[in-house]
């Protein structure tokens, strides 16, 4: 089994893009490295490693979400400015703030049945930020097996699977507006609310009834005291 | 079709075109037990979800945990002593066994012949799951793995009367069961030749576990990987030729003589000394930042952790693979062109338990 840098720079001289495919170091002691793959080229190159003979990574395990909020980064920079008088140079601190932007980011842990591997592949593909561009390639025409990981995803998570067959929520019902794993999620006051169709269907009611008639006040009756004056 | 029927197994239900009675397209529908466990584990520690893990599969909980706390050691980088994995193996292949033996029982239940198989299945089980309260506190939400090891070591006397109980009543149970089951003319009838499962389709699926075995695929993550101490034990991965209901039941009757002959190869070789590693730290615990996935071999298939940690005393990521919910990507193409009768029991013997389905 080739390493990780081997398998990229393959990847590279298979798909001559630049950062078509970017290594994603883990610090920690697991030490599962993983694979950053560019949008245009993500589902050719996953189908390059189900084929590959080498490789024959036909087993996608796991697909999950991840959430990275957008970050505010201080970075302190020394400014040395030399004395006009000759003294020993001046040092402030300057401090800059730094806004860098969050993204979504979906993982996939590969392994092959085939050849029988013990360390997973990990491809991961990231949006381009949490707000309005938040489509990746589904990978479900090369596994099947993300069919229902990739729906479970775009629930609750919000990313759009482009070339999904079937793109509908799966654990959370149909009406329900967020996406309830995301980190800045609220969560209700009250657990126990479900939206009703009440309000509509008396909205409904309102327009398809027609108003009734104003009471008109009826025709004067003179009462028998009146008559009486 | 469902939910709440018990041949739809809980809050489960099938949204399903037919023609006459044949099934032309089926479409599974769940998630009303949706209580987000991810987003729950990822506002405690890490030693306080192993709990909640018990409630993913709840009739194999020992294996739940055995999952999360591989996942952990990986994270964190921790060792476990000699005794602790041979614990591990001894009461994960007992929850092996009360699984198997809940889903035999339950499949010939499904299959509405009588409710016999199911009641002796469900005895075996009680007297397992005495032996599992005994150790760990709880029938079936056992709490039993930590980081690094067990939370409490069996005594002497409990592993004898369970070596026991593995070399008196179970093997004969089992032989009982065969005697009535596998060569039943309705078992055969009924099951044989339905719910076919191709093994090319299986693996691009995803199938884990004795489904994907029983398509003939040999792969066991116990004999692949390697996990824990399953190198020192001498068993067999039984196949199927067919990929049909019947193999799937064969599977799980053939696995639990598997699971037997590793609970006694372990019951015999156990070591003393520690069953903890006292220098893996659960409480408080804080690992560096990083992500791991672990994976075992449960008893429906692969069920895999992936965490990451941004070092912070909560994992910034918990995700369950569970294998019930991937199991079910192909339950239509295994439905469709069969009746609504074979329906239920292709359902019956995927093996779902929806606590993990929808988690």
């Amino acid at each position: 089994m080739e390493t990780l840098e081997q398998l990229r720079d393959r990847l590279i001289a298979a798909f001559p893009a630049p950062d078509a495919v970017t290594l994603v170091t883990n610090p920690g002691p697991a030490a599962q490295h993983s694979l950053l793959l560019a949008h245009a080229h993500a589902r050719e190159i996953a189908r390059f490693l189900r084929d590959d003979p080498a490789l024959r990574l036909d087993f996608c395990s796991n697909v999950s979400g991840v959430d990275w909020p957008d970050k505010e980064i201080t970075e302190t920079v020394k400014i040395t400015t030399p004395d006009p008088a000759g003294g020993p140079d001046k040092v402030t601190e300057q401090k800059t703030k730094r806004l860098q932007p969050g993204y979504l980011e979906v993982v996939y842990h590969l392994y092959s049945m085939a050849l029988k591997t013990t360390a997973p592949v990990v491809l991961r593909l990231r949006t381009a930020n949490r707000a309005d561009d938040v489509t990746v390639p589904s990978l479900t025409p090369v596994w099947r097996s993300c069919e229902f990981q990739e729906r479970e995803v775009f629930d609750l998570f919000g990313v759009r699977f482009e070339g999904h067959p079937d793109l509908r929520r799966i654990l959370m019902w149909d009406e329900f507006k967020d996406h309830p794993m995301r980190k800045d999620y609220v969560s209700p006051d009250d657990y126990e609310w479900e939206p009703t169709p009440h309000d509509e269907v008396l909205a409904r009611a309102k327009t398809h009834y027609p108003a009734p008639p104003a009471l008109t006040p009826s025709p004067a009756v003179t009462t028998k005291q009146e008559a009486a004056k | 079709m469902g939910p709440h029927h018990p041949s739809t197994h809980g809050v489960f239900r099938m949204n399903v075109v037919l023609d006459g009675e044949i099934i032309v397209k089926l479409q599974p529908v769940f998630g009303y037990l949706h209580r987000n466990h991810e987003k729950l584990a990822e506002a405690i520690s890490y030693l306080a979800s192993i709990p909640y893990t018990d409630r993913l599969d709840y009739l194999a909980s020992l294996t739940n945990n055995w999952a999360y706390v591989i996942a952990v050691e990986k994270l964190a980088g921790f060792t476990v002593p000699e005794r602790g994995e041979y614990i591990r193996v001894i009461v994960g292949e007992l929850a092996r066994l009360i699984n198997h033996c809940c889903l035999v029982g339950f499949l010939l239940n499904d299959l509405g012949t009588s409710f016999t198989p199911l009641l002796y299945s469900l005895r075996e089980r009680e007297r397992m799951l005495d032996l599992v309260e005994e150790l760990t506190g709880s029938r079936m939400m056992c709490n039993y793995m930590r980081f690094g090891g067990v939370r409490v070591d069996p005594s002497p006397d409990w592993l004898a009367r369970l070596k026991d109980y593995l070399e008196g009543d179970f093997p004969k149970f089992l032989d009982e069961q065969d005697a009535l089951l596998t060569g039943n003319e309705i078992l055969l009838a009924r099951t044989q030749g339905t719910g076919i499962l191709k093994p090319d389709l299986a693996i691009n699926a995803g199938i884990t576990g004795p489904m994907l075995r029983a398509s003939g695929v040999d792969y066991d993550i116990r004999k692949v990987e390697r996990y824990s101490i399953y190198d020192r034990f001498d068993f067999r991965v039984p196949l199927g030729d067919h990929g049909d209901t019947y193999d799937r039941y064969m599977m799980r009757m053939l696995e639990m003589h598997e699971s037997l002959k590793i609970l006694r190869q372990a019951l015999r070789d156990i070591p003393g000394g520690p069953a903890t590693d006292p220098k893996a730290k659960s409480r408080g615990l804080r690992p560096k930042p990083g992500e791991a996935y672990g994976r075992i071999e449960a008893p429906k298939g692969e069920l895999g952790f992936y965490l990451i940690s941004d070092g912070g005393p909560q994992p910034y990521r918990y995700r369950i693979r569970p294998p019930s919910f991937i199991n079910l990507t192909i339950l239509e193409d295994m439905c469709v062109g069969q009746t609504v009768a074979d329906a239920v029991i292709t359902l019956g013997s995927v093996d779902i338990v929806l606590g993990e389905v929808d988690r």
